[in-house]
Order: structure tokens, then C-alpha cells, then sequence
């Protein structure tokens, strides 16, 4: 059956995010002082998979092969 | 001897690449179109600049997923050279020939100007002929060319002498404010376990004609032609 699979993908703590920055920056021009921003990019996907937990293996495949680079990214799957 | 240069959509320094291989160095070189695949054996390939696949996901992340690139992988793993020049360097690490990865500038604009480049390595097969320490002046025109890794593997490069150029200034000094786009330990090339890997932002293509303002990049050529003309393409790595 369809799944839909929420993937999130993040620079893991600690990583230099600057585009961040710069956007907390521009929020900062705009009077909207921030005590922390950070940025994230959201997948949604509708696959086919058998049950929930093959869904979650198939996400965490794309992640770990194209989605994600594992040097500076973490991520996140929820599946519907 | 014969050398590829490999074309994807979105390539756009293979032509001076290509120029550069066979007007100035004079060896045999093929431009592959990514989806002809490596069609007969070659003793180097070269990945030049570009914007492959409009950078989407990441720089370099869509050309690395391309049948082409296993075949370029399985090429390096038999000990050809790979050099892999700003998206070129993207795609090689993207592909895992070279760990860590170029990511977006520390400042996140495009940087297009020419920098220092200090050689810390002068026997691998990019870098025989140039003198240890060697100040060159090489443009860089990139927006994803900050060099990041986990402290270890940077400890590890280090160690092995994996480290092909950093950043520096006139003099050769390694300084902050000589590392224009941010990279771990002024890092901006960076050599593959075995050494027959390559990948850097700087473009020596655009810096190996005296028209061009700067020879100093032809060596790297030059450099692998030397190597392959006295090893064959299996020769010593570093």
C-alpha cells in the first residue's frame, strides 16, 4: 500500500550553517532579533511499500544514498 | 597515454579543460558525454568545473549517482588517476573517491577571484613537479567550495600527507584571512587513500597560459603526464 514519508534533513549540531545566519540576519534588519535559527530541508514522498517499517527502510536508503550527506547531515522519517 | 574529459549537463569548463589537455600539454584526450560511459580505457580522468544538474540537492550530488561515475569509481579503484576540478571535486566527493565533503561557503556568496595556494604535496601524481611549499596563484570561482570534515579524517590527512594545497597568502603564510570560502585547516585539495584521486576548487585550467595571467596551474597536468609517462597509470601514488 501507498505510505507518505516525511523526510527531514539537517546539518548536524555543531555544523556551520550560513545560510542561517544570514537569514537571521535579515530577520534581525527587519526587528525580529532571534535567539536562534536554523534551517532544515523537508522531503515529502508517496512510495509503495509492504508495511510501515519497509516504508522507513526504503526513506532511510534514500537518505543514506542520495538525500543525506552523511559527513555533515542527520535526518529524520515519519511515515503515514 | 590518453585522458577523458568527462561532460555532464551543466559542465561548463570541459571545453578549457579539454583546450588546456591538447593545445598547451599535448596529450590525447576524449571528451565523454556522461551517458556514452567510459568507452575504452583511460589513464586519467579529469571532472571539470560546472554547475552539473544546476547544483540541485547538493553540488556535485546528482552527477556522482550517474552510471558514468561507478564506472569512474572502478577506474580509480584500478589505480587510474582522477582529478576532479570545483564541481569536479563536488562529484568526486559526493562519490566517495576523496573523503569529506565542499559545502556552501562560509560567507554564502559566490567567490570568483584568484587565490594563493600553498603545494604541501609534491609526490603525489598531481604534484611531482612542483617544489615543496610552492606559493601558485590559482582562480577559484565556486559558492560550495568550503572543505569540511570530521576531525579525525582531517588529523588523518594531515598525517599521510593527503593534503595536495591550502589556501594561503602572497607569502605562502596559512591565515585565516587568506582562506576565502572558510575551509577546515585552509584545505582546498585533497588526495584520495592511494593517492590517484584529486579533487580541488581551484581551476588550474583557467591558470595554464601566460595570456591567462597565470601559469602556475599547468603543472598539475604536466605533473600527471610526468607520472604516467614514468609508471604507467599504476605507478607510486605518493
Amino acid at each position: 500500500m501507498n505510505y507518505d514519508v516525511t523526510i527531514t534533513i539537517a546539518l548536524k549540531e555543531g555544523m556551520l550553517n550560513p545560510e542561517a545566519r544570514a537569514i537571521r540576519h535579515a530577520l534581525a534588519n527587519l526587528g525580529f532579533p532571534t535567539e536562534d535559527l536554523s534551517t532544515a530541508r523537508l522531503y515529502r514522498i508517496t512510495l509503495d511499500a509492504a508495511d510501515v517499517a519497509a516504508a522507513e527502510e526504503e526513506a532511510r536508503q534514500m537518505c543514506e544514498r542520495l538525500l543525506a550527506n552523511p559527513v555533515i547531515h542527520h535526518y529524520t522519517i515519519e511515515v503515514e | 597515454m590518453k585522458f577523458a574529459v568527462v561532460q555532464f549537463g551543466g559542465s561548463n569548463c570541459d571545453q578549457d579543460t579539454y583546450h588546456v589537455l591538447t593545445d598547451v600539454c599535448g596529450v590525447d584526450t576524449d571528451l565523454v558525454w556522461y551517458k556514452d560511459g567510459l568507452r575504452r580505457p583511460y589513464d586519467a580522468v579529469v571532472l571539470p568545473g560546472g554547475f552539473s544538474y544546476g547544483d540541485y540537492l547538493r553540488a556535485g550530488a546528482i552527477a556522482a549517482r550517474t552510471p558514468v561515475m561507478a564506472e569512474i569509481v572502478r577506474h580509480a579503484k584500478s589505480g587510474g588517476l582522477v582529478l576532479g576540478i570545483c564541481n569536479g571535486a563536488q562529484i568526486g566527493s559526493e562519490a566517495g573517491l576523496v573523503p569529506g565533503t565542499f559545502t556552501l561557503n562560509a560567507y554564502p556568496k559566490f567567490i570568483s577571484r584568484h587565490a594563493y595556494l600553498r603545494v604541501e604535496n609534491t609526490t603525489s601524481p598531481f604534484t611531482g613537479l612542483y617544489r615543496e611549499g610552492e606559493v601558485i596563484r590559482v582562480p577559484i570561482a565556486h559558492k560550495e567550495g568550503r572543505y569540511v570534515a570530521p576531525d579525525d579524517v582531517i588529523a588523518r590527512l594531515n598525517g599521510d600527507g593527503r593534503v595536495a594545497f591550502r589556501f594561503c597568502d602572497e607569502h605562502g603564510n596559512i591565515t585565516p584571512e587568506s582562506n576565502p570560502n572558510g575551509s577546515a585547516e585552509n584545505i582546498t585539495g585533497v588526495l584520495s587513500e592511494a593517492g590517484n584521486v584529486l579533487a580541488m576548487m581551484p581551476h588550474p585550467e583557467r591558470a595554464s597560459e601566460a595570456a591567462l595571467g597565470s601559469e602556475d596551474g599547468v603543472k598539475i597536468f604536466n605533473s600527471m603526464i610526468a607520472h604516467i609517462e614514468e609508471h604507467g597509470h599504476r605507478g607510486p601514488m605518493r
